[in-house]
């Protein structure tokens, strides 16, 4: 499997470590129902059978976190960005 | 009809022509007491001791293909109960003794061989670590053994003892470990089940479910129709995130697949199953004489069930660290299965999380061992609704109490792969 690092190119997969699932969003824990958040946001995971938005740190490269969305039944990449652009758009 | 020597050779002569099925293949009926969804062995454990142990003969196991055809058909057949934890350890025990027992218990050949495990030491650090497992093993009734290099040797003379990276300084053995034909262990709780009365329904793909206004599971849509259950119990692998999705539900797993290997046959070489407790690569030989063996998940969510070749090479290269001599050999062949990875790697025996519905789930790679003692407590779990002692440590609201079963000892964390 090959990952568009948008710095360093394509790059073999085994250059990026996995960081899992990019779409839980950390909740804030000042919130009165935090505890329950965060459990669900450690915890739980939508587990698709198809297109998967994920972390993959760039470990033998640029050391950037990158964002990919991935089919998880074909492994085809949609897309990858930084994952800072994320919180930036 | 029971099998015997008589029978056996009677068959043989006759090439099976006069030979019974081993089990029915009926029609669905219309309602079961208890609908267990996935025909691997895990659920169809379950069905043989919820008739056997608990009285229920009104029973049915749905499989989507063929049965065994998941990963119960697919793994590398290892059995042992050398865990820590006393969430897991009593568990996995009470599994080791009813494998010894299987073979008379269901009256099937299921290959159970006692062969024995040992897991390599590399490090002062890590026999520390396994001396405390190996004790925590003895508390538990299991048997355990610490080995010096000497003891090592004299068991597999062909390891690498003096790898300048990973020295091999002894090992810990459980001789009571072994393996057992996945197929045949299928087969037997499947016909063992039928003798009860359990219909086996094949090609049954589960679609949906029959909710009541309270949200409660009465039933399954299936391709072959719909048929109700006062009790739905799912033991479906690595299925389980994608049918809980079907019943509105997220669960605290994800799906990886995972890769083995055998080689072409040679004469008896590897004795028991050796693990290399640096690299992670574990190796047996099968009765054909192929060596089997595997390591690493493929390390992200996927449910290509094929693997990929940077975990391929990963293995390869473990093997040959701990045992140079594979390289001599041609690998055969090469598939993968999908495991349910939950977020502590210890799996999920529970009542719920709605009612009328019963979750087996997050055996990650290892549930094949399992099998005999998940069956039992999981069909005391739907017939006592609560769950057995064995397994009370194993409910999926240890997440939310913080009660998880962190046997890796890396923390309670996703990424765990
Ligand atoms: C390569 C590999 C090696 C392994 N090695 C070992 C080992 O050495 N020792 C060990 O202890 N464990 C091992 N495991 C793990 C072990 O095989 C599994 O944990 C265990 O088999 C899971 O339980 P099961 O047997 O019921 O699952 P499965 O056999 O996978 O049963 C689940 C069944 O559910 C069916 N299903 C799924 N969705 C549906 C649906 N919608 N409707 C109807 N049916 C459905 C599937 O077709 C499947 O037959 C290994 C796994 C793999 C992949
Ligand atoms: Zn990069």
């Amino acid at each position: 499997m090959l990952i568009a690092c948008p710095y360093c190119g394509a790059r073999d997969a085994h250059e990026f470590a996995y960081r899992g699932d990019a779409s839980p969003v950390r909740p804030d824990p000042a919130a009165s129902d935090a505890a329950e958040r965060f459990h669900d946001y450690v915890y739980l995971r939508d587990n698709p059978a198809g297109a998967h938005s994920e972390f993959w740190y760039h470990a033998a490269g640029c050391r950037r976190w990158i964002e990919v969305e991935r089919d998880t039944v074909t492994h085809a990449i949609r897309s990858t960005r930084f994952a800072d652009e994320r919180r930036r758009a | 009809m029971r099998y015997s020597l008589f029978n056996v050779i009677v068959n043989g002569l006759t090439k099976n022509r006069y030979a019974e099925r081993a089990w029915r293949d009926p029609e669905p009926k219309p309602e079961y007491d208890v609908v267990v969804v996935g025909g691997g062995g895990h659920g169809l454990a379950t069905a043989y001791y919820l008739a056997k142990n608990h009285g229920l003969h009104n029973v049915a196991v749905v499989e989507k293909g063929w049965i065994g055809s998941g990963n119960a058909g697919r793994n590398t057949t290892i059995f042992r109960s050398n865990y820590l934890l006393p969430g897991n350890e009593p568990f996995y025990e009470w599994s080791v003794k009813l494998w010894e027992g299987l073979e008379q218990e269901l009256n099937y050949n299921v290959m159970a061989s006692q062969r024995g495990i040992v897991n390599l030491i590399h490090s002062d650090a890590q026999r520390d670590a396994y001396a405390r497992r190996g004790n925590a093993m003895r508390l538990a009734g299991a048997d355990s053994e610490l080995l010096d290099v000497a003891q090592v040797r004299a068991l597999a003379p062909f390891l690498d003892f003096d790898n300048a990276r990973f020295p091999i300084k002894g090992g810990l053995l459980q001789a009571r470990a072994g393996t057992a034909r996945h197929d045949a262990v299928v087969w037997g709780y499947a016909r063992g089940a039928d003798l009860f009365g359990v219909d086996i329904l094949q090609n049954c793909e589960v679609m949906g479910f029959l909710r009541g206004a309270d949200g409660a599971v009465k039933g399954i849509e299936t391709a072959r129709g719909t048929i109700k259950a006062k009790k739905v119990a799912l033991a479906v692998a690595g299925s389980s995130s994608r049918l809980a999705q079907r019943l509105g539900l997220r669960l605290p797993i994800e799906s990886l697949v995972l890769q083995a290997f055998v080689s072409e046959g040679i004469k008896p070489l590897v004795p028991g199953v050796v693990t290399f407790g640096a690299g992670h690569f574990y190796i047996s030989q099968s009765d054909k004489g192929g060596l089997v063996f595997g390591g690493d998940l493929d390390g992200y969510n996927s449910y290509a069930q094929r693997g990929n070749l940077p975990v391929i090479e990963d293995v390869l290269e473990g093997g040959m660290a701990v045992m140079p001599l594979i390289g001599r050999l041609r690998l055969l062949r090469q598939w993968a299965g999908l495991c349910d990875m939950s977020m502590d790697g210890s799996p999920i025996i529970d009542i719920g999380p709605l009612p009328g519905l019963y979750l087996n789930a997050g055996w990650s790679y290892g549930g094949f061992k399992a099998t005999p003692a998940s069956g039992w407590c999981f069909a005391h779990t739907i017939a006592c609704d609560a769950p057995h002692p064995l397994t009370a440590a194993m409910r999926l609201d240890r997440f939310r109490t913080g009660h998880v079963i962190d046997e890796k000892g890396v923390g309670a964390q996703p990424n765990l792969h």
